[in-house]
């Protein structure tokens, strides 16, 4: 039960800076973490983000077992011209997961 | 004459114990996210920055989808959950006539996959049943809490108010000296709140995950080194039933976000 929030305005002014937020369903284990019986627990992390817009990559993060679950990523970028949003978030144990969001640039 | 004045002793001194501090009026109730710093408070009011919408989602998808040897969604009978579940949250525990006792929302959704769906119940805190219970508390964000009215649930909501009262654990400390005597106040750095259901299931920072009342209850009792109730017992139902009441008018925030 994988699942992304992605808030991207529908709509913004040509020129304007808007603001891209998404929020990704993962547990984030460390790796660092024991059971009660003094086993480690495997590291299961997202370790990748990025967001393509029109097949560009405009924004990339990299993720380390510091970071608390379900990561909650925002970031600014200027609205230029219509197009889609792609998110994907890559991980560990094979975990890939995408997301995508349209805007309609206005003149 | 002496067993008179040690009788009289014996008043003065029960006099002379400070009184248990009373329930908290209605216009006293805060929930404890006015307890909690602006970051904390913004995260929980912007649904796409908070996590619990995440178990929203999931919930969701569990409302449509069919399950168990029936082969039947909970929207198969229920339809439209922002119609059917309204307010639902706000009323439970609720009085269950065949079984003669409270259930609360996850024995509810449980009783109705063995029942209708003919499904394998959830286990306690699964990732389902959290994300079912979230979702369906969600139809009742804003709607005030009603948990408690029906008359038969009376003697369950006073055995809720005897646990409440009672002192219990090593630290032996009743809910009640700290929720209702104590709630102006801090324990180390946090705010001690009053102790108010209404936002549950919730996401807690602590946790990093969503967790019912009943988890919350178990940390509490943890807490102050007493024998946890188990999950979904007799005694761990009445005492939310009266977490609910006593909470009476005060708004639904599923899926509250807390620290």
């Amino acid at each position: 039960m994988a699942s992304a929030l992605v808030n991207v305005p529908p709509k913004a002014k040509k020129g304007a800076v808007i603001e891209i937020r998404t929020l990704m369903s993962h547990i984030m284990e460390p790796g660092y973490r024991r059971t009660a019986a003094g086993d480690l627990v495997p590291r299961d992390i997202i370790t990748s983000f990025s967001c393509r817009f029109n097949g560009e990559e405009i924004f990339r993060a990299d993720l380390f077992p510091a970071i608390a679950a379900n990561p909650f990523l925002s970031f600014f970028t200027v609205a230029t011209e219509s197009g889609k949003f792609e998110f994907e978030w890559i991980g560990d144990n094979g975990f890939v997961a995408n997301a995508s969001a349209t805007i309609t640039v206005e003149a | 004459m002496m067993r008179l004045r040690r009788l009289l002793l014996g008043v003065v001194v029960l006099t002379a114990v400070p009184a248990l501090a009373a329930e908290i009026p209605p216009a006293e109730r805060r929930s404890g996210y006015t307890f909690m710093t602006s970051d904390t408070k913004a995260m929980q009011d912007d649904d796409t920055a908070n996590p619990g919408m995440l178990a929203v989602m999931d919930g969701e998808a569990l409302w449509n989808a069919k399950a168990g040897e029936t082969n039947k969604s909970c929207a198969d009978c229920h339809g439209d959950a922002s119609v059917s579940m309204r307010g639902v949250a706000a009323h439970y525990p609720a009085f269950d006539k065949p079984l003669g006792h409270p259930v609360d929302i996850e024995q509810r959704i449980d009783l109705c996959r063995k029942d209708h769906q003919k499904a394998s119940p959830f286990a306690n805190e699964s990732r389902e049943l959290l994300a079912l219970t979230a979702f369906i508390g969600k139809q009742s964000r804003g709607q005030p809490i009603t948990s408690g009215d029906d008359e038969a649930l009376a003697p369950f909501v006073a055995r809720g108010h005897e646990l409440f009262m009672q002192r219990q654990g090593q630290l032996n400390l009743a809910c009640t000296n700290c929720h209702d005597g104590n709630w102006d106040k801090h324990l180390a750095g946090a705010p001690i709140t009053q102790g108010q259901p209404n936002g549950y299931p919730e996401y807690r920072l602590e946790w990093q995950a969503m967790g019912s009342l009943q988890r919350r209850i178990r940390s509490c009792m943890t807490g102050v080194r007493a024998q946890a109730f188990d999950f979904g017992s007799p005694d761990m139902v009445a005492l939310e039933l009266y977490l609910m009441s006593r909470a009476h008018g005060m708004a639904i925030e599923t899926p509250a976000v807390r620290p």
